[in-house]
């Protein structure tokens, strides 16, 4: 047999993953906590890229393997398509069959004992599709993802090239027929020519299979390229998330600003002069009170080192805009926020 | 003036179960006080070149041809003597993970002080004085504090400036960066970027920066040099080169930078991987992958097309364009 | 998405060009390492001396005679001496690699086997199940090898059968740690998160994905104890808890010539010479099983 394709049951109206509150610390010697994913909320709507960007320690990667239930939360719950992950309607091993996972190490995600075939073919037969019926469909999947089957199948990962072995990895996530795709960091150990060619790979496949992805990256010029909208993190929480174009043309969020400005400029006779943050990311380990963004930011006030700003829809026509920022918030207290009656 | 830098027709080749041709003939200058970019992918022999003017690789299962000249001195000649002052005291390196060059077991200020000790006679307290200055150099925060910290103690931005003082400890005249801001957060790597853009003006020093990425080099670079399979395919100023690109495989490399790009176009992403270098090249080595490409391209290795002063691009196109205009 | 065509259970697939694989490319590895390839013919020659002893051996092991006792090296009849009961040395060798290596091989493979269940097992559930199998482990593993093996040795009491049950004990702890810390490292490689990512139990997982990462090292290790194992058996005999005369058994030859070793120190170093040819071969074997298994050469 073959994997049935899953239904849509929500309708294009549902969000295909609902993340409610997702929070999971990490416990360390001595009492201290890593508070990775801090009550992160967000929705990745049918078909779209979700773009997800933020420096090391913001919790991106701790969220997609969160997401992933590669590790339990510890608060919040997810729902995809409508229903709980792990509730009784969508059962881990369901959800499994439909979200999938690529990681950034090409090389360590593939077992170097198994050909590629098999590796590829190890998901089917987990849910009870036949070996035979897993190999053929592992050699189709190569095919899609560019790779010559009979030169390819029954090799082994250490014969192949970086971009090679990721194109292997995004077959694998494929092989289950998923609906969600999770990228983290998918092609930034690759080389920027390879890089290319996996983004028009994954665009492709985009298109042919309806997939939606969750994209995780450093690296904002590529984020841009792919995503529909983007989300990015600080310290383990949410602090913008919107529409792509809007949010890199008019970030509300001096974190987004910053992060903006920090790309390097690619125009000689404009270089960067100033950088827009002084000192490194703060550690996830006892936040900052508050703001978790006040100690770095050029704007911080009082109010922002005492209360913790919500995520707030902000400037934009569709209300999907939202920002963490006391500058945004109507009546918060910062002398550059707008004031209530205007909002009102 | 004299160059700083002069290398000539350099090759390297490793030896071993498999031979690599990493370094296939290349020639750079680089004038005193200015910086060249070196810009490359995973194998194209950038950092390979940059290390074989410390003499930093493994001497018996290497062979280096051509000739490096640094400041007057034939590298690859330097006696044992001469090469531990030559080194740190002339050229000085900088690299990607700060772990490579910090050692865990001593201090900041201890390791500083170490450095300007073996080639200044001066006191060891005197050398922890000029150890301090170095850390306000480089615009660690408490540098008072910091010069007893170990490592382990540092964020990884502040251990990037550590190596950089460290590396300046001896006033060296060249100063060699192997990737020093990828491992680095995009707020950090600006940050040490324009740190590095201010010390090598300030102090008049020549830098050689090798990196994978575009963007990096604009930002620090005067000239760059792109090479590919272990040559140098095109030079110029950085200016020529964004605007300008003659080689197919630098406006490859543009376009794949993605910067500007939108979403929903598709890319001119160049097809293929670059070639394993177990032969020597005997064509052109970007042959397989260009767009372009000829019956000549695979036939001999291409011209070198000198477009201009400094201007050098190794393609069969620059070579028709030129006569073209002529 | 395109599903498979349900042909039914006759689906035939097309075998491919195999690439050479992995085993070929150790093996390929294996080959260039001179040192190795003769440590590995050692082990081989003595497997097949042990095997064919009964052809092989020109006298009877056990054939004593008064007259002939503590010959040199070369005596007629004699080509590696006689020993003090006028044995022929040669012979009484040849049979001797029967149980030194059925004592050095053993005791190891059954170790082998209970310490990679117990250490992958740790290894891979890790939490608390890790901390107390591995506690318990230590607490054998803090005893000297030679110490416990005659503690055991002693309380079991003399004996074959005693002497490998308790080198199969000494020799758990140790195999069991590393197969807990290769487990744990595979455990945490990507290739692992996938396969949980694809819904697979933990068995499936142990099965597909770890066993076929670890066993390699794990035994690899093992291979290195053999010597090991063989020298504590021989140290067994010697004191007495082991093979009993007249067996022949390279450590009890070691133990009952050592009287002699002022009249014929050759013929009394040879049982010791034989221990050690074997133990290094087997280590050396080892080591060059290792760097070929390393993937990346």
């Amino acid at each position: 047999m073959a994997l049935e394709p899953h239904p849509d049951r929500g309708g294009p109206g549902t969000p295909l993953l609902q993340a409610k509150t997702l929070t999971k610390h990490f416990p360390l010697g001595g009492g201290a906590v890593v508070r990775a994913v801090d009550g992160v909320d967000f929705a990745v709507m049918k078909g779209e890229t979700l773009g997800v960007v933020g420096e090391s320690g913001c919790g991106k990667s701790t969220t997609a393997r969160v997401v992933m239930q590669l590790i339990p939360q510890d608060k919040g719950e997810m729902l995809f398509d409508g229903e709980i992950v792990g509730g009784k309607d969508l059962t881990l091993k369901e959800y499994r069959r439909q979200a999938q996972m690529v990681f950034q190490d090409s090389y360590a995600s593939l077992n170097p004992r198994l050909t590629i075939e098999d590796s590829i073919a190890f998901g089917p037969t987990v849910h009870g599709v036949s070996k035979a019926n897993a190999i053929l469909k592992a050699r189709d999947l190569l095919q899609r993802v560019g790779l010559d089957p009979a030169r390819f199948a029954a090799r082994y990962p250490h014969e192949l090239s970086g971009g090679q072995r990721q194109r292997v990895n995004i077959a694998r996530a494929l092989a289950l027929g998923p609906r969600l795709v999770i990228l983290d960091e998918a092609v930034s150990a690759l080389d920027k020519s390879v890089e290319a060619q996996v983004l028009n790979l994954l665009a492709d496949l985009r298109e042919e299979f309806g997939l939606t992805y969750i994209f995780i990256s450093h690296d904002l010029n590529v984020v841009r390229f792919i995503s529909d909208r983007v989300m990015v993190m600080y310290l383990g929480e949410v602090v913008e998330i919107g529409a792509v174009e809007e949010l890199y043309n008019d970030p509300r969020h001096p974190y987004t600003k910053a992060l903006l400005s920090a790309m390097p400029s690619m125009d000689p006779d404009n270089r960067t002069m100033e950088a827009p943050l002084t000192g490194d990311p703060p550690n996830p380990i006892n936040p900052p009170e508050g703001c978790r963004f006040h100690p770095r930011c050029p704007h911080a006030q009082t109010i922002c080192s005492k209360a913790k700003p919500a995520l707030v829809v902000t400037a934009s026509e569709d209300g999907t805009r939202r920002a963490a920022c006391h500058m945004e918030i109507p009546g918060s207290g910062h002398s550059r926020a707008p004031s209530l009656e205007v909002a009102a | 003036m004299t160059p700083l830098v002069a290398i000539d027709n350099l090759t390297v080749r490793f030896r071993g179960a498999q031979t690599v041709h990493a370094v296939n003939g290349v020639s750079l200058t680089l004038e005193p006080g200015k910086v060249l970019g070196i810009l490359g992918e995973s194998g194209s022999g950038k950092s390979v070149t940059l290390k074989t003017l410390l003499r930093l690789l493994p001497e018996s299962r290497t062979d280096i041809g051509g000739s490096v000249r640094v400041d007057g001195r034939d590298v690859l000649a330097l006696n044992p003597q001469d090469l531990s002052d030559y080194r740190g005291a002339v050229t000085s390196m900088i690299f990607q993970d700060p772990a490579l060059a910090l050692d865990p077991v001593y201090t900041v200020g201890e390791q500083i002080a170490e450095a300007i000790v073996r080639h200044e006679k001066l006191s060891q307290k005197a050398a922890m004085a000029r150890a301090l200055e170095l850390l306000e150099l480089v615009r660690i925060p408490s540098p008072a504090r910091r010069l007893k910290a170990y490592p382990h103690e540092m964020s990884g931005g502040m251990r990037q400036r550590a190596m950089i003082a460290l590396a300046l400890a001896a006033r060296p005249k060249l100063l060699l960066a192997d990737e020093p801001t990828t491992a680095l957060d995009a707020t950090v790597q600006i940050q040490i970027l324009l740190l590095l853009r201010q010390l090598q003006r300030d102090l008049n020093m020549g830098m050689l920066f090798v990196t994978h990425d575009i963007g990096v080099a604009v930002e620090v670079s005067d000239r760059l040099a792109v090479m590919y399979a272990g040559q140098i395919v095109e030079t110029g100023t950085v200016r020529e080169l964004i605007r300008d690109p003659r080689h197919p495989y630098t406006k490859g490399l543009l376009a794949a930078n993605l910067h500007g790009a939108r979403k929903g176009e598709r890319l001119e992403a160049i097809p293929g991987a670059p070639p394993a270098l177990t032969e020597p090249p005997n064509a052109c080595s970007f042959a397989p992958r260009c767009k372009f490409v000829q019956e000549r391209c695979r036939a001999a290795l291409p011209p070198a097309v000198q477009l201009g002063e400094g201007r050098v691009v190794r393609c069969v196109l620059a070579e028709e364009a030129l006569t073209a205009a002529a | 998405m395109t599903a498979i065509t349900e042909s039914a259970p006759a689906i035939v697939v097309p075998p491919l060009a195999k690439s050479p694989g992995y085993w070929a490319g150790v093996f390929r590895r294996f080959k260039k390492d001179k040192v190795a390839v003769g440590a590995g013919l050692v082990v081989l020659a003595i497997i097949l001396m042990a095997i064919f002893a009964d052809y092989i051996a020109p006298a009877d092991p056990t054939r004593s005679s008064m007259l002939r006792r503590l010959r040199p090296i070369g005596t007629p009849g004699y080509p590696l001496g006689a020993d003090e009961l006028g044995r022929d040395m040669l012979s009484r060798l040849i049979h001797g690699a029967r149980l030194s290596l059925f004592m050095g091989v053993v005791p190891v493979f059954i170790a082998f086997v209970f310490g990679s269940v117990i250490g992958v097992a740790a290894g891979f559930f890790g939490g608390k199940f890790n901390t107390i199998t591995m506690r318990t482990v230590d607490v054998f593993y803090a005893f000297p090898s030679v110490l416990l093996a005659i503690a055991l040795s002693g309380a079991l009491g003399a004996g074959i059968t005693n002497s490998l049950l308790s080198l199969t004990i000494v020799f758990i702890p140790p195999i069991a740690r590393i197969a807990e810390s290769v487990t744990t490292q595979v455990r945490g490689m990507d290739y692992v998160e996938a396969a949980r990512a694809s819904g697979a139990n933990a068995l499936t997982i142990i099965r597909v994905h770890v066993l076929g990462n670890v066993l390699g090292p794990i035994f690899v290790y093992a291979t290195s104890l053999i010597s090991v194992s063989m020298i504590l058996a021989s140290g067994l005999s010697f004191l007495g808890l082991g093979t009993k005369p007249p067996t022949p058994e390279w450590g009890l030859m070691l133990n009952t010539l050592r009287t002699a070793i002022y009249v014929q120190p050759w013929v009394a170093a040879l049982p010791g010479a034989a221990i050690f040819i074997t133990s290094i071969s087997f280590n050396l074997l080892s080591d060059g099983l290792r760097s070929a298994m390393d993937v990346k050469g």
